[in-house]
């Protein structure tokens, strides 16, 4: 069953189209990734999932409801972290829990919530005291403390050091373990690669591309490199002819080619049959990075 | 008890904020007892005056006193934690949740109207204790004055706000404001020891307004219609010009 869905979305800022016709369904137990560079309506796309904008045009659904009209029904199935908010500067982690578990008609317990994101030892400090880190997991636990369906992660370990990115990541997936539906913003591709099972590539408002990471990196012309050093000189016109070719690089005596798993195959023909070893070599898949910005070229 | 515009969850947290500020708990509950106080410990003030209809100045600074507490909330208070919540992002955070970011509105208001309540309280048992000023002749006349001038106050506080787009700019305001709002409350001069004209221009303020109703009230009056329709149309006015202007982020 889809817990989201979106439908020719498009919401525009004076004048200016910042969401144009996206479109994507998120399903129950996924973790939905949305990647793009800077400005290209990520948050836009998600507030109007969690109805903080009214999209000028377009279909949202959450758990089939619509999260304008019905707002209250929404929220209480979706929990949200959001970027650029925080909580009054005085008031304490415990009382932010217990203010928050009010909202929601049934609320999760927060005491085990605030164990597991390590948040028990500083239940008495105020909010303008936490670091950056503990301010990201109170917000985690806040978004979590209705007991939701859903929950929309945006850009949430932005800031964060790779230590403590990492720590999310595995919250992340225990999240879902639990059985809750992860919408994550993000622009790390590392982190969409790990964590996500669908990824919408969204630029300059536009669904660019819906994949598996892994699937999205296929599509990308160069997916897997080859790379050797030569016992001898090829001929390079033997492989500019290979088969599904997207790069040649040959430099310092070394060969680096790009393309598909048939021109590895054609490449280890060609070696075969001129009798050239070759040392050191590798085979490696391109990165979501690479296949990131094949997806996003900017045209100008 | 849990509707779009009132949670009882969110008023509780707020009232628990608001003592937390040590500033505004001093010039909104304490600071206009303290100027009562102050000026009633010096001797002339204890003494009837002709300029004040006969009245001693200390009696004329009771009601200037009630009005300061809640003339600080409104033009100080409120719309600089309501422009903090707004600039910090509070406001838009409570938007992704079942309850709407209007509780905590409500909240501030029945948090700054209740201490602006305290403070007319206070000023008014400290006047009659310790300087033996009579209590208002017209109890039901002068709580309705009050009530009206506590509701004005919060309606401008809220104007100031929905008006002030950082916390900066708020305080410029709210300043700015807040020296004609104590004129007209009678701060430097009470309204009874005005010139006829400049007391008449001072009646059409919220402010001066209330001063009038309350002095009346306290006199053993109903207080005049007039002072009290003019409090009436500028919470009105205030309070639709709020609405209107309010941004949520």
């Amino acid at each position: 069953m889809s817990v989201i869905e979106v439908t020719d979305l498009r919401k525009s800022y004076g004048g200016r189209p910042v969401v144009d016709g996206v479109s994507f369904t998120v399903e129950e137990g996924e973790i939905f990734g949305v990647l793009g560079p800077n400005g290209a309506g990520k948050t836009t796309t998600v507030e109007c999932v969690g109805g903080l904008r009214v999209p000028d045009a377009g279909r949202v659904r959450v758990t089939g409801l619509d999260p304008v009209a019905d707002h209250r029904r929404v929220a209480e199935v979706l929990g949200a972290q959001l970027q650029r908010s925080e909580l009054q500067p005085k008031l304490t982690v415990r009382e932010a829990l217990e203010l928050y578990a009010a909202f929601y008609p049934r609320p999760a317990d927060w005491r085990p919530l605030a164990e597991r994101l390590d948040l028990a030892p500083m239940l008495d400090t105020r909010f303008a005291r936490l670091s950056g880190g503990q301010k990201q997991r109170l917000f985690v636990a806040l978004a979590l403390v209705g007991a939701p369906r859903v929950v929309v992660l945006d850009e949430l370990t932005t800031g964060l050091d790779p230590r403590a990115r990492r720590e999310t990541w595995q919250l992340i997936e225990d999240i879902r373990a639990g059985g809750v539906t992860v919408l994550l913003v993000t622009h790390f591709m590392e982190e969409a690669q790990r964590l996500c099972d669908r990824i919408a590539v969204i630029d300059r408002g536009r669904v660019a591309a819906l994949d598996t990471p892994a699937g999205l990196i296929r599509r990308s012309a160069g997916a897997t490199v080859i790379s050797f050093t030569p016992s001898a000189p090829l001929d390079e016109a033997d492989l500019r002819a290979l088969p599904q070719l997207a790069s040649v690089d040959l430099k310092d005596a070394r060969v680096t080619l790009s393309g598909t798993d048939e021109t590895v195959n054609a490449v280890i023909t060609l070696l075969a049959r001129t009798r050239v070893t070759a040392h050191q070599l590798r085979v490696t898949d391109t990165t979501l990075d690479d296949a990131f910005l094949d997806l996003t070229e900017t045209t100008a | 008890m849990k509707t779009d515009v009132l949670d009882t969850a969110v008023l509780r947290t707020e009232l628990r904020l608001f003592r937390r500020e040590p500033g505004a708990l001093f010039w909104m509950l304490a600071f206009p007892t303290l100027l009562l106080v102050i000026l009633g410990s010096i001797p002339s003030f204890r003494e009837a005056d002709p300029s004040f209809d006969g009245l001693r100045p200390v009696d004329a600074y009771v009601p200037v006193a009630v009005l300061l507490g809640l003339t600080v909330g409104g033009l100080q208070g409120m719309p600089q934690v309501l422009t903090g919540y707004r600039e910090r992002g509070i406001l838009r955070r409570m938007s992704a949740t079942p309850v709407r970011p209007a509780a905590l509105l409500t909240a501030q208001m029945v948090v700054c109207g209740g201490a602006a309540l305290g403070s007319a309280l206070l000023a008014v048992a400290v006047g009659r204790l310790a300087f033996d000023v009579s209590l208002p002749e017209q109890p039901l006349g002068y709580l309705l004055a009050l009530l009206l001038a506590v509701l004005a106050a919060l309606s401008l506080g809220a104007v100031l706000s929905a008006l002030s787009r950082t916390t900066k700019i708020a305080g410029a305001i709210g300043s700015a404001a807040l020296f004609p709002a104590m004129f007209c409350a009678g701060v430097w001069l009470p309204v009874q020891a005005m010139p006829d004209l400049l007391a008449r221009i001072v009646g059409w303020t919220p402010f001066g307004a209330a001063a009038q109703a309350l002095n009346e009230a306290a006199a053993g009056d109903w207080p005049d219609w007039s002072h009290l329709a003019v409090l009436v149309a500028w919470t009105a006015l205030l309070t639709a010009a709020a609405s209107r202007w309010f941004r949520w982020e």
